[in-house]
């Protein structure tokens, strides 16, 4: 029959499983996020760093081949596919990936909060945990699949193509692209959706990312300068993470502040400073997702 | 059965106390929440939906209490909030169908029961059309599209009428009593009013200050007041009074022709007449005094003064 001619009735049908829900919102999400060439564009964009890495790791290792084809490419020698690499690699794409999330996160929250429709999605089976799993899994997902999913498949192919003995020497490489990267898009992405959650309108959200991203970093280079300390470095977060960068995939201890005043400090610290930020992202989302706002 | 019970429910935010030990047991198909502002209307109906913990006492509804079983109950009602609630850029069928897909629906009958449920409340034209430029009427039934796509045991209506043009409300009343009374779902509808719970409610709950001022069934007050009547009578009308006094009708005259009466459970109005005509008395005009819901409201005010 038309739906049209249909009139309502109760429904008494299946229920999905409640463990799944929370994956509806990335659902809706993404359809809306590839209906848009802006967002597709910028995606592909966004693995180019990788695609240079995959050229280079390949050529790397056919400089011969690449001879008789008459191409000298011996120039290509004196890049070693180590740690080094991928740091330099992931360091990129630290930045590559805060923009693809200062794109798509402020939009996820606040249209909702700026239509209240938190009371719509909390009437239902659905808690406030659910709803920021659901729009974190947004922002996860896209930021993965151009971090630690290309990354885990530059370090299969250089082991193809190098060897095993190559994969054994460098195996700190594999552990530090998963739990850096995650730690990485777990900071941005928490932080993406407080501002969002708190800013109700998407530019100034977008622009108050930026503002967090860069500001602290003056910031802390100001207060090292000032209070004549190092612990400013931790107001960085691209600092910060350049910390843990260095911890994982060259095992170094100690990190040497860039700017004044020069000092070294442990690399741990970078990881206290960004769970302490996920954690404050964290406190200032449960502050605002709530299906009613008590006023006082 | 009832299907909402209150058990000393309190409720504090902010240092202060916005419900006060509610207690009760309500079991009416549809029930009006009335009060003034800031009487609690609002708060009690989220503290059913799970949106603030009580402070002290619980409550259950559809028989599942809320502290422990509010995943349950979420599943079994639909809510329409008071204030717009939706996301601008969505059509009204994505909208209602994510809505729907949230409650638990399977994507395929979500996506058939938003198209059935818009249709159902007259927005089956509108349907690809974004939310944010539908009307304010059209706003409130993509509302009551939301609350009813799941097919929930209960639905709570916050102020259902507001911002309605005449037509749009004869609509949305329309539409209510229809749910109300073929498709076997519970009501609870809060509004300032009066008309709208007169119009859609058979049990009403009066709030002030965070406590039940008063709950009454509407159609046992109508039944308890039927039998008041207002006369007015021509000619000599002392033997027609003495005559329905020995029949056990109180009586008390105000002026010489008008009559105010309370008749007993055993005599009709039929009797009335015959008495008039026995006793050559003419009733030029009868008229049943009834408690409106407003004097039951403004009783209600009154009580809470005191």
């Amino acid at each position: 029959m038309a739906v049209y001619k249909r009139t309502y009735t109760r429904y008494s049908g299946p229920l999905t499983s409640e463990r799944w829900r929370c994956m509806i919102i990335p659902r809706y999400a993404f359809q809306t996020v590839l209906a848009s060439r802006f967002y597709t564009g910028a995606f592909v964009l966004a693995l180019v760093p990788h695609l240079i890495a995959l050229l280079l790791i390949y050529f790397r290792s056919h400089i011969d081949a690449l001879g008789g084809l008459g191409i000298d490419a011996r120039g290509l020698q004196i890049i070693s596919i180590n740690g080094g690499f991928f740091i330099n690699l992931f360091i990129v794409e630290t930045f590559v990936s805060f923009f693809l999330v200062a794109l798509l996160g402020p939009g996820l929250i606040a249209p909702d909060l700026a239509n209240n429709a938190m009371p719509l999605y909390l009437s239902r089976p659905f808690s406030r945990a659910e709803y920021v799993i659901g729009k974190m899994s947004v922002l996860l997902t896209v930021t993965s699949l151009i971090t630690w999913v290309p990354g885990l498949l530059l370090f299969s192919i250089q082991t193809a193509l190098a060897g095993l003995s190559w994969s054994w020497d460098n195996f700190r490489i594999l552990p530090a692209i998963l739990l850096g990267s995650l730690l990485w898009l777990l900071t941005i992405s928490l932080i993406a959706l407080a501002l969002s959650a708190w800013v109700k309108w998407r530019p100034v959200a977008a622009a108050a990312l930026f503002g967090i991203f860069f500001v602290s970093a003056g910031f802390g280079t100001v207060t090292n300068a000032l209070l004549l300390t190092r612990w400013g470095t931790l107001l960085n977060l691209a600092s910060a993470m350049g910390m843990v960068w260095r911890w994982l995939f060259l095992n170094e201890m100690q990190y040497r502040v860039a700017t004044f005043p020069f000092e070294t400090m442990p690399s741990w610290t970078g990881l206290v400073s960004l769970v302490f930020v996920c954690g404050l992202a964290l406190v200032l989302l449960a502050w605002k997702i709530r299906p009613a706002q008590v006023v006082r | 059965m009832a299907f909402i019970e209150l058990d000393r429910l309190s409720l504090s935010l902010g240092g202060r106390t916005i419900l006060k030990e509610l207690t009760g047991a309500y079991s009416g198909r549809c029930i009006g929440l009335l009060g003034p502002n800031g009487a609690g209307k609002t708060t009690l109906l989220q503290v059913l939906l799970g949106f603030y913990p009580p402070t002290s006492g619980t409550a259950q509804v559809l028989g599942l209490d809320i502290r422990t079983q509010i995943r349950q109950i979420r599943h079994r009602i639909g809510y329409m909030p008071e204030n717009d609630s939706f996301i601008a850029g969505m059509s009204a069928i994505r909208f209602v169908r994510m809505m729907a897909e949230l409650s638990g629906l399977p994507p395929e009958a979500a996506m058939e029961r938003a198209h059935e449920t818009l249709f159902y409340v007259g927005l089956g034209e509108a349907r690809y059309r974004a939310l944010g430029t539908y009307s304010l009427g059209m706003k409130q039934m993509a509302k009551l599209a939301v609350a009813i796509v799941h097919g929930p045991s209960m639905v709570i209506l916050d102020e259902p009428t507001n911002g309605l043009d005449p037509a749009g409300r004869a609509r949305m009343i329309q539409l209510v009593r229809e749910i109300r009374d073929t498709h076997d779902i519970n009501l609870i509808i809060s509004s300032h009013l009066l008309r709208d719970i007169e119009e859609f409610c058979d049990e009403v709950m009066i709030m002030k200050d965070g406590r039940v001022a008063t709950y009454c069934n509407l159609e046992e007050e109508r039944r308890a007041n039927r039998k008041f009547l207002q006369l007015e009578t021509r000619g000599e009308n002392s033997a027609f009074l003495e005559a329905a006094e020995l029949l056990g009708c109180e009586c008390a005259v105000d002026g010489r022709s008008r009559v105010k009466m309370v008749l007993p459970e055993t005599v009709e109005i039929h009797d009335l007449y015959q008495l008039a005509q026995t006793h050559t008395t003419q009733i030029r005009r009868l008229q049943y005094k009834r408690d409106s819901l407003q004097d039951i409201f403004m009783k209600a005010m009154e009580v809470g003064k005191k």
